[in-house]
This record gives structure tokens, C-alpha cells and sequence, in this order.
């Protein structure tokens, strides 16, 4: 399948005082048209910033190096006035906060028509009939009286299908969704998961979901890839890396999470804390949280490789089913 | 909104009556009185002078004598201009005070929002060095002192401006104390303006606003500046105060014979009528100023108009 997406050997980081932090480190992979990639990690594990900064939105003391290739356009580097070209068209993406990610001092049909009228230079009468549509597509009661409200007076899950809708409008080839389920309630986090799916695959817009939340993953996503320390350590497909994860850290965040097939079994949380960007531990990133390290992984660092058929890659020298060993342990 | 105006006007209505009584008793509390001044009078010149004026009336009586003749429009007499009533000297001053006053809140509040907005895009680069300065020196500057460097500099050693005075028409006369007026008053906006701006450009509906591709100056233009006028203009009700405190000085200092003039005059020659005057109408047009501010806050931030 057509790859829209290909990054490689992406690296971001941010400036202090006088030292440099790593957010993202050496990052390598592609989306394919219409699929569903879901980037998984903890606070601090680069999955967010090597989004925002493909879509040129790292904070002032931020610099990207590598590359980030949609199609022939080369995102990485491309001063912010041509970047503006793509995004909100052919890239797209939505933020975790829907309670502050839209203009409060705007009503929200100016915020939506605002985007058709910058890039289908569609007139302000024919981007609101779109707008309203939209709105209605994403599952918006009484789009035309909504259209007309300000941001606060709607509703947490509101507003997050406003921001669907925006981020939809030119029909994107790539959206992607920072979390886009964190700040809402549960019953609401299902009714937006569903409208993800559904919209996307209308749409054939390939989706890049950033969460930290292993059902969304399961409920979404065809291919995952799993972040730690600001590297991928695994990747793969979703089922793939459920019944059968190759690196530590994908088990630890199995194991942490609930499965209603087995209530009774208490959740084992992973030892220790998430590392310092400033002070990664020599080796493997992950080796003092690691049940399974040895000598090797103190001193060198595992690079991220494939195995096996399915498309799998893990930056891990154990070799072995963790979840097989730990189940008979 | 109509609603919010109308809500907005009613309770404005008391803060004056309150104002107006505050004042008339504090100004009987100072010691001496319109006639302690200049040649003594004899006594039964004077009891008679008094009986003329009221004074002889219980204080409370001539309170309510007061707020009688103001309900109808009659602000009294005035006890040292004797030619004139207050209302007359107030419409003299009146045009002086308000071309000056105007001028300097519009240009400032215009340069210190623009100034606050550079500032705020080239953060720590030159051009919000060079703004801060400005700012600095406009904020430590007393007006009296930056009005007489002024008059010396391009009145006096570089004769560009008039020194001072005013001629009907002439905008040149009205340089250098609109200056002096506006200086402080566009570096407080400014110093506001900077940090809403730097605090609203780093919100996260400012990096949706990117994330949409709308362009700089859109971004800028459509979703960063009404967000961040909030709290300037929250400031100019306040601010204004300042502007015509600072217009009282000025119009000193300038040989200006605006209403401000007036009411150091009268202050000092405990000229009752006049400084109630005076003080009933700078009030009354901070009443009036406050509630345009408070309608344009409304305007700016949605969420007002329903609490």
C-alpha cells in the first residue's frame, strides 16, 4: 500500500539554559494511506512531540532534524509560511484539551469556515454551508444553532467532535489526534472512538492516534508503535503485539492494563519511574525498570530491528515470548 | 447585550449619588473657607457674603440645596470667578480638556497595544528591547519633569514645537503636552498588552489556530489580539483616571485652560462650588468611559454577558 507518511531518522530537541534535551531520538517509520497507527507511551516518551513537530508546532526553544516525507514534500525544516500551505489540508490534527484548544472569543462557525476559506478558497457563505454539514457529520444535534455558539457553551465531548469536524473539513490525508480521548468521560471516549473509525474510513484518511491508553488502541488502531525514552522500542501489528509483546516495556503497559476477561488477577503497575531525557541510563533506556535485563543491555543499546514475518521490529536483546515466560513463572 | 447595557447604566447611577455626597463633606472638613483668603472682609460685609452663597444654613441643609440645584441641572455659583456660575467656566474649559484628553487616550491606548504586540512577537529580540525602554522610561518619568525636559529640548533649544500655550486649529500645539500625557498611559497598555499577548500566544487554541494553516497574520490578527485585549481593556476604565489626574498637571505645566486648571484654582481657594463641579464631571465622564470599557469587555469575551 502507498506510504503518505515516511519519517526517518527524525530527531527533536529543546534548547535550556545551557544544555539540550532529547525529546525524540533517531524516530523511523511510515504510515500507509487509510490506516490507523497508534503511538503509544508514557508523559515524556517523545510520542507527541514528533507529531507537533512535523506539523511545525514545537515550542519556540525546539529544533527538528531528519526527515518527515508526505508524499514528495519534505515537512522536516520548511519555514512555517509554506508549511501553512499543507497543514490543516492534507495533514491535519486535534488536541488532547477540547476545553482550550478552540478560541473562546470565536463563535465556532468562524473557527471552522475559517479553514475551507484559507484553503478551498471557498467564499464565506459556501464554507459555512460545508461547516454545517460537517458539523452534523460529526454527530452535532442542531448543527445551524451550534454553529452559532462560542466555544464554552458547549459540552467537553462537543467540543472535541467540533474539533473532529475542523480537522476533517479539507479532508485530510493524514489526521492526527494527540490524545484525543483523555479529557472525556468514559461513555463519551467510546461515541468519539466510533466516529474516528468511522469518519476515517469514509474519508480513507490515515490516522495517527497518540495515546497512553491501551483500549483505545485495541478499539482503533491496525498497526501500534510503542515509544520509550524518545525511541520506538517496538512495533507491529496491534494484535501482534497484544498476545505476543517482544520488548519489556509493551508488557509492562499489558500488564497495567484492566481486562475485563480477568477480573480477578490485580494489575501489576511497572516498577520504578520514567526516565529523565537528560539522563538516560547507559544501554537500553528502559534496564532499570527491566524484569528481564542482563549484562548486555548496562552496556550497550539495543537497536531497533526486525524479526520474525509480521512486519515486527523491537529494540530488545532478549530473546524469547514475555508474555509465555511471565504466564509460567 | 442591550440587557447588559441597560443593567450597567442603573448601577452606575448610585455610584455617583455616593460620590457626590462623599465629596461635598470632605470638602467642608478641610479647614477654611471661599473668603478666609486675600483682604478681610468686615463681618457684616461677610455675613451677609455668606448669606448670599448659604453658608449660614446648617451644613445638612445645604447639602440638600446642593443635590437639588444638580438634579436640575444647576451646579451653582462659582465664589471666586463672581461673574460666573460653574456651569459656565465647565463649558469653557470643556473643549481644551476633551481635545487634549481624547487625543492622548486614543494615541496611547493605539501605540501601547501596537507596542505590546511587537513586543510580545519578537520576544527578547531588539525590537521589544528598544519597547521596553520606551516603556521604562515612560512609567519613571513624572509627568511634570518629562513636560519640562520636552518644552526645553523642542520648544526652547530645538524649536521644532511650541513650548507651550494653545491656538484654536493648531496640532502643533497640542504635540508636546498630548506627549507627555500619553507617555505613561501607552507604556502601562503596553507593559499589559505584551504579557496577555505572550500568554495568549502560547495557548493552546493560538496552536490550533496554527495547526489549521491560516498564516501568521491571521493567526495573529483573527485569534491572538481580541483574546488578549481583555485585560487592557479591563485597564483603561482605571487607566483613564490616571489620563485625567495627569491632564490636571499638564494643562499646568502647558499654560492650557482647560477645566483642569479650574480645579487647582478652585481647590486651593476652597471654591465649593467649583470643585464639586469640577469633580461631578470628571466622575461622571470616568462613569461614562467605564461603561463604554465595560460594553467593549463584553464584546471581547463572550462568557461576561451571562454573569
Amino acid at each position: 500500500m502507498e506510504n503518505v507518511l515516511e519519517i526517518s531518522d527524525l530527531n527533536v530537541s529543546f534548547a535550556l539554559h545551557n544544555s539540550e534535551v532529547h525529546a525524540v531520538r533517531d524516530l523511523n517509520f511510515s504510515l500507509r494511506a487509510g490506516e490507523t497507527l497508534a503511538v503509544v507511551g508514557e508523559s515524556g516518551s517523545g510520542k507527541s512531540q514528533s507529531f507537533l513537530s512535523i506539523m511545525g508546532l514545537l515550542a519556540r526553544n525546539g529544533r527538528a532534524t531528519g526527515s518527515a516525507k508526505m508524499g514528495d514534500v519534505e515537512l522536516v525544516g520548511m519555514p512555517p509560511r509554506q508549511l501553512d500551505k499543507y497543514r490543516g489540508k492534507d495533514i491535519a490534527m486535534i488536541f488532547q484539551d477540547p476545553m482550550t484548544s478552540l478560541n473562546p472569543s470565536l463563535k465556532i462557525k468562524r473557527q471552522l469556515s475559517e479553514v475551507l476559506v484559507k484553503h478551498q478558497n471557498y467564499d464565506e457563505k459556501k464554507a459555512l454551508k460545508e461547516a454545517i454539514e460537517m458539523l452534523e457529520r460529526v454527530g452535532i444535534p442542531s448543527p445551524e444553532r451550534r454553529a452559532n455558539a462560542y466555544p464554552h457553551e458547549l459540552s467537553g465531548g462537543m467540543r472535541q467532535r467540533v474539533m473532529i469536524a475542523m480537522a476533517l473539513l479539507c479532508r485530510p490525508k493524514i489526521l492526527i489526534a494527540d490524545e484525543p480521548t483523555t479529557a472525556l468521560d468514559v461513555t463519551v471516549q467510546a461515541q468519539m472512538l466510533d466516529l474516528f473509525r468511522s469518519l476515517t474510513k469514509d474519508f480513507g484518511t490515515a490516522l495517527v492516534m497518540i495515546t497512553h491508553n491501551l483500549g483505545v488502541v485495541a478499539g482503533v488502531a491496525d498497526r501500534m508503535m510503542v515509544m520509550y525514552g524518545g525511541r520506538a522500542v517496538e512495533t507491529g501489528h496491534v494484535d501482534d503485539l497484544f498476545y505476543d509483546p517482544r520488548h519489556p516495556y509493551t508488557l509492562g503497559l499489558l500488564s497495567s492494563t484492566p481486562n475485563p476477561a480477568e477480573r480477578a488477577k490485580r494489575l501489576t503497575p511497572i516498577e520504578g519511574l520514567p526516565p529523565s531525557l537528560e539522563h538516560l541510563p547507559k544501554g537500553c533506556a528502559f534496564n532499570p525498570r527491566c524484569k528481564f535485563r542482563f549484562e548486555k543491555c548496562f552496556e550497550e543499546r539495543p537497536p531497533l530491528e526486525p524479526f520474525g514475518e509480521a512486519e515486527r521490529k523491537k529494540a530488545c536483546f532478549y530473546e524469547g515470548q514475555l508474555l509465555a515466560e511471565e504466564r509460567s513463572a | 447585550m442591550l440587557r447588559y447595557a441597560f443593567r450597567r447604566v442603573l448601577s452606575a447611577l448610585p455610584i455617583a449619588f455616593i460620590a457626590v455626597t462623599v465629596c461635598f463633606f470632605i470638602l467642608r472638613l478641610a479647614p477654611g473657607g471661599p473668603f478666609d483668603t486675600g483682604r478681610p472682609l468686615p463681618p457684616n460685609v461677610l455675613a451677609n457674603v455668606r448669606a448670599y452663597y448659604n453658608l449660614d444654613q446648617p451644613l445638612f441643609t445645604q447639602y440638600l440645596l446642593y443635590i437639588g440645584g444638580v438634579l436640575r441641572g444647576n451646579l451653582g455659583p462659582s465664589m471666586a470667578f463672581y461673574d460666573f456660575n460653574v456651569s459656565q467656566l465647565l463649558a469653557i474649559g470643556l473643549p481644551f480638556t476633551l481635545t487634549l484628553g481624547f487625543s492622548a487616550f486614543v494615541i496611547a491606548t493605539f501605540v501601547g497595544v501596537l507596542a505590546g504586540m511587537v513586543s510580545a512577537v519578537y520576544q527578547n529580540k531588539w525590537p521589544d528591547y528598544v519597547l521596553v525602554l520606551a516603556v521604562m522610561i515612560g512609567l519613571v518619568v513624572p509627568n511634570f519633569l518629562m513636560g519640562a525636559l520636552l518644552q526645553l529640548w523642542f520648544g526652547v533649544y530645538l524649536r521644532w514645537l511650541p513650548a507651550g500655550g494653545w491656538v484654536t486649529g493648531s496640532i502643533t500645539h497640542l504635540v508636546l503636552p498630548v506627549t507627555v500625557l500619553a507617555w505613561p498611559h501607552a507604556a502601562r497598555i503596553s507593559r499589559l498588552m505584551r504579557g496577555s499577548m505572550i500568554e495568549v500566544l502560547g495557548t493552546n487554541y493560538v496552536r490550533t489556530a496554527k495547526s489549521k494553516g491560516l498564516g501568521s497574520r491571521l493567526v495573529l490578527a483573527r485569534h491572538a489580539i481580541k483574546p488578549a485585549m481583555i485585560p487592557v481593556v479591563s485597564y483603561l476604565g482605571p487607566g483613564l483616571s490616571y489620563l485625567l489626574t495627569g491632564s490636571i498637571v499638564v494643562e499646568q505645566i502647558f499654560g492650557l485652560p482647560g477645566i483642569g486648571r479650574y480645579f487647582i484654582s478652585a481647590a486651593l481657594n476652597r471654591d465649593y462650588g467649583l470643585v464639586l463641579g469640577t469633580t461631578l464631571f470628571y466622575m461622571l465622564l470616568i462613569l461614562v468611559l467605564n461603561l463604554i470599557v465595560d460594553l467593549v469587555y463584553a464584546w471581547l469575551d463572550p462568557k461576561v454577558r451571562y454573569s
